[in-house]
């Protein structure tokens, strides 16, 4: 058995093998690998008896399950009007000056992704960023410089 | 009808809930349900069906399994109150679900979180636990789960939501059958909002008097406001309902308020000159909670935008009057704004939209005429010039 294998097992053994346990495997392979390989994805089917097209179909249905690979931390900021008003434009443009890479990208050692996201539930601390599952209201590009200079040195 | 803004406190105030719970459990499920509607109170995560008749329907069907869901999927742009309530008075949101699943009889009952709102998570299990432990105690039959979402807005509406549960795509389903004869895993089931389930464990306690008297006709007690956008205090209100929205924008407004979206990207947008005569409830334009306000610095073409972008992007795409009707709207403002449309193609994208409220599937799709056809008809200018 392979590593993601192990997990996968782990996880079913855990949530159950139904069809609604689906979600919650799913998603805790995301939260350990930051994104659904094939690999995984088969796995996920095999120990939940259902065809691998059925997963796939179920996974890219959300915003937040990635098929492809994602940096270790992933960035969301933002985007919804208020926050849009607030100043995001200028975050993405320093995180993207400071990571070298655009929206969408992962750097090439796959430590950060930039994203941005629709509204967060933020809107009276604008603008606002999200690091993985961590929240940080009200940024400013400095103090979103000072954040993620914070992730790069845990590495 | 010179009535001053009101400010309530009871969404956040700190109470017995374990004693409301015991007091409860000793009147007859019917009686409790007679209360809540008694007391008027509908549903506040939008659609603002009578809480109290939602729970009736539940109770009298016959099944082996009832859920109550506790609808905390927030993902209405500028709303931000349920992750608040959560924070501040978690343990009210618990024994109001363990209320509804007593009135309905439910054993289980399970909290919808949006991921965005992951870093609750650890605090929530932990009462969670603690409170399932006194359910426990107390003899009485029911556990709490949580579950997450995964980023999609159209999750939170509940049938969607309940697919989304059972490991499916999160794409609505057709109704009826409604969730309170056949929801999750076919059974009866009751979907409230956050807000909505610490408004009835407050009714539970204190009856329904004082929240009916509260609040005009249609829209009794109070609400919490996400408030947003150009104010000077920007933040979250309980407010008693029936005030317009020329007294809201005296009170958030920065002085130079040209309109408010009432209702987030799925509401309406009303312009400075119907502040006086538009009433903030059921009876004039109904909210989630969502206020962004706005000045006379922002332009109206870019807020559109913004939400038919929102809009494009959420929609589930299951049905085609709101997968290709988002796209269109979209790409028609676009093409209006650069000049490669005549100004009259926006009444030709009215149409569609009109088309899109009564042939789409579900609420997205169906709402999705009241950010456009409210703002073109406001700020016409503002989209083509
Ligand atoms: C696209 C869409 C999104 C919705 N999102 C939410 C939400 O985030 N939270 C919520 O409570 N209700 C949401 N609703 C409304 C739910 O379908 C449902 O009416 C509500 O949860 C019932 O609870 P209530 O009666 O207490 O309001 C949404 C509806 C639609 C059509
Ligand atoms: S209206 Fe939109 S979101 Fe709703 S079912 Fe149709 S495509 Fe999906």
């Amino acid at each position: 058995m392979t590593r993601i294998e192990e997990f996968v097992k782990e996880q079913a053994e855990k949530h159950g093998r139904d069809r609604n346990s689906l979600m919650p495997i799913l998603q805790a392979v995301v939260q350990s690998e930051r994104f659904l390989s094939e690999e995984a994805m088969v796995a996920v089917a095999t120990e939940l008896d259902l065809s691998t097209a059925d997963v796939f179909g179920t996974a890219t249905f959300y915003t937040f399950m990635d098929t492809f690979p994602r940096g270790k931390n992933i960035i969301r900021i933002c985007k919804t009007i208020t926050c849009h008003m607030k100043g995001k434009d200028a975050i993405v443009d320093t995180l993207e000056d400071m990571l070298k890479i655009k929206l969408g990208q992962t750097t090439t050692d796959g430590k950060f992704s930039l994203l941005q996201a629709n509204c967060l539930g933020w809107c009276h601390k604008g603008p606002v960023m999200l690091i993985n599952d961590e929240v940080y209201p009200e940024i400013t590009p400095e103090k979103a410089v000072e954040v993620v200079s914070k992730y790069l040195k845990k590495g | 009808m010179e009535k001053k803004i009101k400010k309530v406190d009871l969404i956040f105030g700190k109470v017995d809930y374990l004693d409301i719970l015991d007091k409860s459990l000793q009147r007859s499920r019917d009686e409790i349900i007679l209360d809540v509607i008694d007391s008027g109170l509908r549903g506040r995560g939008g659609a603002g069906f009578p809480t109290g008749l939602k729970w009736k329907f539940a109770k009298n069907e016959e099944a082996d399994q009832k859920y109550v869901i506790c609808n905390a999927d927030e993902g209405e742009p500028g709303t931000f109150k349920d992750r608040e309530i959560l924070t501040e008075a978690p343990e009210k949101v618990l024994a109001g679900m363990a209320l509804c699943g007593y009135c309905i009889g439910a054993t289980e009952g399970y909290i919808y979180l949006r991921m965005e709102y992951n870093f609750l998570l650890p605090q929530l299990h932990e009462q969670i636990d603690a409170f399932n432990k006194q359910m426990k105690e107390r003899n009485f039959e029911f556990t709490i789960f949580i579950r997450s979402g995964s980023g999609a807005y159209v999750c939170g509406e509940e049938t969607a939501l309940m697919e989304s549960m059972e490991g499916k795509r999160g794409e609505p389903r057709n109704k009826p059958p409604f969730p309170t004869s056949q929801g999750y895993l076919g059974k009866p089931t009751s979907v409230n909002n956050v807000e909505t389930l610490v408004f009835a464990l407050m009714i539970a306690k204190e009856g329904p008097t004082k929240f009916k008297e509260m609040g005009t006709f249609d829209s009794r007690g109070s609400k919490v406001f996400s408030v947003s956008g150009d104010t000077p205090t920007p933040g979250i209100y309980e407010l008693e309902l029936g005030m317009t929205l020329e007294q809201f924008v005296e009170e958030f407004g920065d002085g130079d308020t040209k309109a408010v979206q009432v209702g987030g990207a799925s509401g309406f947008c009303v312009a400075r000159k119907h502040f006086k005569e538009t009433l903030i409830g059921f009876e004039g334009i109904p909210t989630g909670g969502s206020m962004m306000i706005f000045n006379s610095t922002r332009s109206m073409y870019n807020i559109l935008h913004d939400y038919l972008e929102f809009m494009e992007e959420e929609s589930c795409g299951q049905c085609t009057p709101c997968r290709v009707g988002c796209q269109q709207l979209l790409k028609g403002i676009e093409a209006v704004k650069k000049g490669n449309k005549q100004p009259s193609y926006l009444e030709e994208l009215q149409k569609l939209s009109d088309t899109m409220r009564i042939a789409s599937k579900c609420g997205l799709g169906q709402s999705v005429p009241n950010p456009f056809n409210s703002i073109i008809n406001n700020f016409r200018e503002e989209i083509i010039y």
